[in-house]
C-alpha cells in the first residue's frame, strides 16, 4: 500500500461508479418486474441489487452514496410488497419467508427489513415479535461498516412502527416496553460495531479510521435520539431501564471515542429535568469512563444544560435542592478527578469552571458553594509549583472571574476564603492580569469598598500588582503593560471610599502601608491617587469643621496631613522629586485651607528643600518654580513672616533660573505673589513694580545676549509679555504703574523692532498688535477704565 | 431413430391411463433427456387401478399369446446401465392368446401395492416404478409398453428429534458452538438455530451453511459415492468477536431434496448434511458436517 492518497481516492471513485452502475443496473430490471408484477424477479434483481452492498472497498463516506440509492430504490420496493399483500397474490407471511430464502446474508436482510416493515403495518403480527426478529437476525452481519448501515435501515423502517404508547401498533400492556427494548439491543449492536471498527486494519491507518468513525457517529446516535422520542419513556422507564442500560453499554464499550460522543448524546437528547432526577446514576458513569476521555467537555455541557434548565423558572430550583444537584455535581468531579489520575491540570480546573459556573446559575444565594468549589481546586492545585500551562491559567482567570461576573460586587468574592489561595497558584503575570480583571469589575460596577478589611482582602488579592514577587524579573515586564497596570491601581484607589471619616482614615492607612511596598517603579503611579484621596478626606473633615472635637478622633486634618508628609517623603526618595513636589504643594494648599500653617509652612519647606536638591534639570526647574509660585500666590494664611521666607525665596530661585527668559518669565511671575486680587490679599504695588523692573533689566541682559552670541537681537517677546503684566496691574490699580512707564515700554518695544538688526518674529508682531488693539479698545471703551487709558498713546 | 420407429412401427398404439388419471396429484419429474414430465403420484398401500387400451394400427390385426400388465419397482444403478433390479413385481394377465382386431380395452387393478420405496432419479442410480404392458407375440418381438408412476412416501413424525449442539474448535485459534434445533427435519422445514463464537483469533470472512447430499450406491469395492451441494447459504458476514452469537435461520422448501434413504434394498442411500463453513481473510476453509435425517410428512393441508 505504498500508493499515494490522491490514488486511493481516484480508485475509491472508481469503485463508487462501478456499485451505482451495478446497483441501477440490477434496479432497473427490478423496475420492470415491479411492473409486471414479477414477484419472483422482483425478488432476484433486488437481491442482485443489494449485493453492491456487500463490498468492503468503500469509505464510510462513499459507501453512504451507494446506501443511499438503494434506499430509495427499497422504497419503491416495500411500496411493491404491500401492494402485493394487499392484492393477495402473495401472503405477508409467505413473503417474509420468500425473501429469507436469498442466499447472500445481507441483500437478505435489506429485504427482511422492507418485508418487516409491511408486515408491521398489515398488523397481521404484533409489532414487537417482528421487530425483535428483525433486531435479532441483523446479528448476522457482523462486518462493521456494513452492519452499522443495516441496522441503521432497520431503525429508519422501524421509526414510526415503534409498539408506542398512543400508537396505533401498541399491542397488549406493557408493550412500550417492547419497543424501548428493541431500540436498545439495536443501539448496543451499533455500538459494538462501531467501536470495534477501531480495531480493525492496521495500526498506522489508526487517524484515518478515527475520522471515519466519527463520520459515522449519528448512524448510532440516532438510536439514543429515537429513544428520547418514545412517548412511553416516561421518567420511571428512563431511569429504571434505558439510562442504565445505555451507561452500561457506554462504559463497558471502553471507546474513548465512543465515550466521549455517547454521553454527549445521552445530555443532549433527554429532557434536562430526566438529568435532574437521574443525576447520581449520570454523574457515576463519568467515573468509569476512559482516561482519555475529554470528560470535562461532557460535564460542563451537562453543567451548562441544567442551569440553563434552572434559570427557565424559579419554580424549577427546588428541584435542584431536593435532589442536591450540588453535591452530587460536586462529588462526582471530585471521583473523576480522581479516577483519571492522568488528567492534565487544566482539565480539573475546567471541571471547576463548569460547576462554578452552574453553582453561580442554580445556587447564587449560596455563597459558601462557591467557596467550596474555589476549595476543591485549591486542594487539587496545592502542592504543585505555579502553573506553567498557558491554558490552566486562563481557566484559572476564568474561575476567578466567573464570580466577579455574576456578583459584579467585589465584596462578595472577597468574602471567599478560598479566592486568593487560587490566585497564588498563578504565575506572575497571570496574576497580574487577574488582578487587572478585578480592578475593571470594581471599575465597571462602580463598587466603593467601604471598610478596611474589605481593603486589606482585597489587596491581598491584587499583591501581584501591588508589589514585585519574588523571583520576577523585571526585563520581562512590558512598560506599556506596567502603567496600565499601575494606573489601574491609581484608579482603584477612588474607588476605595467609606462616608465615615474614622473608617476612611482606616482606609487610607492600610491603602498606604501597601502601596509603600511598591518600590521604586510603582510609587508614582499610586501615590498621587492616596494623597488625593486622602485631601478629599481632609476637605470633608473641613467642610464639618465644627464637628471635630477632642483629641480622640482619629481622622482630623492633622493626623492626615502627617500622613501625607510621611507618604509623599517616600514618593521623593524614590526619587521622584517633580512629582513629589506637586503633592507637596497640593497638600500645602489643602492645609491652607484647613488653617494650619505651620503644617502648610512644613510642605513648602519640603517643597523647596526638594527643589534645591532634587530637581537639577533646568526644564523641571523652570515648572517647579512657576508651581512654587502658583500655589504660594493662593496662600492665604502665612503670616508676614513666614510669607516673605516663602517670597523671598521663590524670587530668589526664579532669578537664578539658567535660562535669562526662563528667569524673565519666572520674575515677572512673581509680581503677582505681591498682587492677591482678593479683598484682603496683599497688594504691595512697590514690590510688584520692583519685581517688573527685574525681569525687564532680565529681557534686556538677554537681548544684549543673543546680540553678542548671534549677532542679532533676540526677540522682543519678553518685552511684550511684560507689557501685558505692565497692564494687568494697571488695571488693578496697583498705583506704582502709571500710564508713563507703560507708554515708555511701549515706545521701546517699537523701537526694537524697528532697529535694523532685529530679526522679525511674525508670532511676536502679532502678540504685539493684539496688545496694542487690546490698549485701543480699552480706550475706546470709555468710562473710568477709558480715562486710565487715555494718556497711553498708541500709534 | 425416428425413421427406424417408423419402419418398424408397432402394429398397434397401447395405452395405460389410470382411473383417477384426472384427480391424481401429478408430480414434474426431470427425465433423462432433460426434460420435464409430469407423472402421476402414488403412495404406498394405494390402488392403482386404470385400464390399458390396445389399438392396432389401421387394417391390422394382431396375433398374440396373452397380454399381461406388470407393476414393476426397479433400481437402475448407472455403471451398471440398462440393468433393472426388480423389487416389486406384480402381473395381471389381461387376455388370453388370440387376436385383435380392433380397439379393446382392458382394465387393470392392482389393489394395496406394497411400494416400500420412493421414486428416485439421483446422480449414480435411479428408482422407479412403472406400469408394464406385454402383448406376447410368437416369431416376432413382443409389444410392450411402459407407464411410469411417482411414488413418495409419508414418514410419521419422529418421535425422538434432538438438537444438535456441538462445539468444535482449533486450539487457540477458533472455538464454537453450534445448535441446530432439530436432528431430523422433513422437507418444507426450517432450520433454525445459533453458533456462538467463543473464541476468534483468526480474521473472519464470512460463514455459510451448506446442504450436501450424499449419495453412495453399490457395494463392497464397487461403491460410488456422489457429494452434490444442493444450498450455499450465507449465515454472516465480517469477522465476528468472542461473545457474538449468530442466529441460523435457513429454510428448506426451496432446495430440491428428498428425504434420507438408508441403503435403499442393499443397493444405495441417500443422505444429508449440514456443512457450516467459516472462511477466514486468506480464503482458508474451516467447516463442521453433521448428517441430517431428512423426512416427508404428511402434509396437513
Amino acid at each position: 500500500m505504498t500508493l499515494p492518497p490522491d490514488a486511493g481516492a481516484e480508485d475509491e471513485e472508481k469503485y463508487l461508479a462501478e456499485g451505482i452502475a451495478g446497483l441501477q443496473h440490477n434496479a432497473f430490471y427490478m423496475h420492470r418486474a415491479l411492473d409486471t408484477n414479477n414477484l419472483k424477479d422482483a425478488l432476484k434483481f433486488s437481491a442482485q441489487m443489494l449485493s453492491e452492498l456487500r463490498t468492503s472497498r468503500l469509505s464510510p463516506h462513499k459507501y453512504y452514496e451507494l446506501y443511499m440509492r438503494a434506499f430509495d430504490e427499497l422504497r419503491k420496493l416495500e411500496m411493491f410488497f404491500r401492494e402485493e399483500s394487499k392484492r393477495g397474490n402473495c401472503s405477508i407471511i409467505d413473503l417474509y419467508e420468500l425473501v429469507q430464502h436469498a442466499g447472500n446474508v445481507l441483500p437478505r436482510l435489506y429485504l427482511l427489513c422492507t418485508v418487516g416493515s409491511v408486515y408491521i403495518k398489515s398488523k397481521e403480527a404484533p409489532a414487537k415479535d417482528v421487530l425483535k426478529d428483525l433486531v435479532e437476525m441483523c446479528r448476522a452481519i457482523q462486518h462493521p461498516l456494513r452492519g452499522l448501515f443495516l441496522r441503521s435501515y432497520l431503525s429508519q423502517i422501524s421509526r414510526d412502527k415503534l409498539p408506542d404508547i398512543g400508537s396505533e401498533y401498541e399491542g397488549d400492556a406493557d408493550t412500550v416496553n417492547d419497543a424501548v427494548e428493541f431500540v436498545l439491543q439495536n443501539f448496543i449492536e451499533m455500538n459494538k460495531l462501531w467501536v470495534r471498527m477501531q480495531h480493525q486494519g492496521p495500526m498506522r491507518e489508526k487517524e484515518k479510521r478515527e475520522k471515519e468513525r466519527s463520520e459515522l457517529r449519528d448512524l448510532v446516535g440516532k438510536n439514543l435520539h429515537v429513544l428520547s422520542q418514545i412517548e412511553g419513556v416516561d421518567l420511571d422507564m428512563y431511569k429504571e431501564t434505558v439510562l442504565p442500560r445505555v451507561l452500561e453499554q457506554v462504559v463497558n464499550c471502553k471507546d474513548d471515542l465512543a465515550q466521549y460522543y455517547l454521553m454527549d448524546c445521552i445530555i443532549q437528547v433527554f429532557p434536562d429535568e430526566y438529568h435532574l432526577q437521574t443525576l447520581e446514576t449520570l454523574l457515576s458513569a463519568f467515573p468509569q469512563l476512559q482516561p482519555t476521555v475529554d470528560i470535562k467537555t461532557v460535564l460542563s455541557q451537562l453543567m451548562d444544560r441544567l442551569s440553563n434548565y434552572a434559570a427557565l423558572s424559579t419554580e424549577i430550583l427546588p428541584e435542584f435542592l431536593q435532589v442536591e444537584a450540588f453535591g452530587k455535581l460536586s462529588s462526582a468531579i471530585g471521583k473523576v478527578i480522581e479516577a483519571q489520575v492522568d488528567m492534565p491540570v487544566v482539565g480539573v480546573i475546567t471541571l471547576y469552571v463548569s460547576l462554578l459556573t452552574f453553582t453561580l446559575r442554580v445556587h447564587p444565594d449560596r455563597l459558601d458553594y462557591v467557596d467550596q468549589v474555589l476549595g476543591a481546586c485549591v486542594k487539587k492545585l496545592s502542592g504543585k509549583a505555579k502553573l506553567e500551562d498557558g491554558k490552566a491559567t486562563k481557566q484559572i482567570v476564568a474561575l476567578l472571574s466567573a464570580p466577579l461576573e455574576k456578583y459584579n460586587d467585589i465584596v462578595t468574592a472577597l468574602k471567599l476564603s478560598n479566592y486568593p489561595r487560587i490566585m497564588d497558584h498563578l504565575d506572575n503575570s497571570t496574576n497580574k492580569v487577574m488582578a487587572v480583571v478585578i480592578i475593571q469589575s470594581i471599575m465597571k460596577n462602580t463598587t466603593f469598598i467601604s471598610t478596611s478589611d474589605n481593603v486589606e482582602a482585597l489587596f491581598e488579592l491584587i499583591k501581584g500588582l501591588i508589589k514585585d514577587i519574588d523571583g520576577a524579573r523585571d526585563d520581562e515586564l512590558d512598560e506599556e503593560d506596567f502603567k496600565e497596570e499601575q494606573n489601574s491601581v491609581a484608579r482603584l484607589i477612588h474607588m476605595l471610599h467609606n462616608d465615615d471619616p474614622d473608617e476612611m482614615m482606616k482606609i487610607i492607612c492600610s491603602v498606604r502601608k501597601h502601596i509603600l511596598l511598591g518600590g521604586l517603579k510603582r510609587l508614582p503611579f499610586t501615590v498621587p491617587s492616596l494623597v488625593f484621596s486622602a485631601l478629599k478626606l481632609v476637605r470633608r473633615l473641613q467642610g464639618q469643621d465644627g464637628d471635630v472635637v477632642g483629641e480622640e478622633v482619629p481622622a482630623t486634618p492633622k493626623k492626615i496631613f502627617q500622613i501625607l508628609h510621611q507618604t509623599i517623603e517616600a514618593l521623593s526618595s524614590v526619587p521622584s522629586p517633580e512629582l513629589a513636589l506637586r503633592l507637596y504643594l497640593q497638600c500645602a494648599e489643602a492645609a491652607n485651607d484647613c488653617d494650619l500653617e505651620p503644617v502648610a509652612y512644613e510642605f513648602f519647606t519640603q517643597a523647596f528643600i526638594l527643589y534645591e536638591e532634587e530637581i537639577s534639570d533646568s526644564k523641571a526647574q523652570v515648572t517647579a518654580i512657576h508651581l512654587i509660585i502658583g500655589t504660594l500666590q493662593r496662600m492665604n494664611i502665612f503670616g508676614v513672616e513666614n510669607r516673605d521666607t516663602l517670597t523671598h525665596k521663590a524670587t530668589g530661585y526664579s532669578a537664578k533660573l539658567l535660562k535669562k527668559p526662563d528667569q524673565c518669565r519666572a520674575v515677572y511671575a512673581c509680581s503677582h505673589l505681591f498682587w492677591v486680587d482678593d479683598q484682603d490679599g496683599i497688594k504691595d504695588g512697590e514690590r510688584v513694580l520692583l519685581c517688573l523692573k527685574r525681569a525687564l533689566r532680565i529681557a534686556n541682559a538677554a537681548q544684549q545676549m543673543a546680540n553678542v552670541t548671534r549677532g542679532s537681537s533676540g526677540s522682543v517677546a519678553l518685552f511684550i509679555e511684560i507689557l501685558n503684566k505692565y497692564l494687568y496691574f494697571f488695571e488693578k490699580e496697583n498705583p506704582q504703574i502709571t500710564s508713563s512707564v507703560i507708554q515708555g515700554l511701549i515706545e521701546l518695544i517699537t523701537t526694537e523692532m524697528q532697529s535694523d538688526n532685529a530679526t522679525s518674529d511674525p508670532s511676536a508682531d502679532a502678540f504685539f498688535a493684539s496688545t496694542l488693539r487690546y490698549i485701543q479698545f480699552q480706550k475706546q471703551k470709555g468710562g473710568s477704565m477709558g480715562e486710565k487709558y487715555e494718556s497711553i498713546k498708541v500709534n | 431413430m425416428n425413421f427406424l420407429a417408423g419402419a418398424f412401427r408397432p402394429p398397434c398404439n397401447i395405452r395405460i391411463t389410470f382411473s383417477d388419471g384426472k384427480t391424481r396429484k401429478k408430480v414434474s419429474v426431470k427425465k433423462e433427456n432433460g426434460q420435464a414430465a409430469m407423472l402421476p403420484l402414488f403412495h404406498s398401500q394405494e390402488n392403482i387401478v386404470g385400464e390399458v387400451c390396445i389399438e392396432p394400427n389401421q387394417g391390422k390385426k394382431i396375433e398374440h399369446n396373452g397380454v399381461k400388465i406388470e407393476l414393476l419397482g426397479q433400481i437402475e444403478l448407472y455403471f451398471d446401465r440398462g440393468n433393472f433390479y426388480d423389487f416389486t413385481s406384480l402381473v395381471r394377465e389381461l387376455d388370453v392368446p388370440g387376436e385383435i382386431y380392433e380397439r379393446k380395452t382392458y382394465p387393470f387393478d392392482f389393489s394395496t401395492v406394497e411400494m416400500p420405496y420412493e421414486s428416485y432419479n439421483g446422480a449414480n442410480v435411479r428408482l422407479r416404478y412403472t406400469l408394464k404392458v406385454t402383448v406376447s407375440r410368437n416369431y416376432v418381438s413382443n409389444i410392450v409398453e411402459y407407464q411410469d408412476f411417482w411414488v413418495q412416501n409419508y414418514t410419521p413424525t419422529p418421535t425422538i428429534n434432538n438438537s444438535i449442539k456441538m462445539e468444535v474448535g482449533i486450539e487457540d485459534c477458533l472455538h464454537i458452538e453450534f445448535e441446530y434445533n432439530k436432528s431430523k427435519y422433513q422437507l418444507k422445514d426450517v432450520i433454525i438455530g445459533k453458533i456462538y463464537f467463543l473464541l476468534v483469533r483468526i480474521k473472519i470472512k464470512n460463514m455459510e451453511l451448506e446442504i450436501r447430499r450424499r449419495e453412495s450406491t453399490g457395494s463392497g469395492p464397487n461403491t460410488y459415492v456422489e457429494t452434490e451441494t444442493l444450498a450455499k447459504f450465507e449465515l454472516m458476514d465480517g469477522a465476528p468477536v468472542r461473545g457474538e452469537s449468530i442466529p441460523i435461520r435457513l429454510f428448506l422448501s426451496p432446495y430440491e431434496l428428498t428425504p434420507t434413504y438408508r441403503n435403499i434394498n442393499n443397493k444405495f442411500s441417500v443422505k444429508y448434511y449440514l456443512n457450516l463453513v467459516l472462511v477466514d481473510e486468506e480464503d482458508r476453509r474451516y467447516f463442521k458436517q453433521q448428517e441430517i435425517t431428512v423426512y416427508r410428512q404428511q402434509e396437513t393441508s
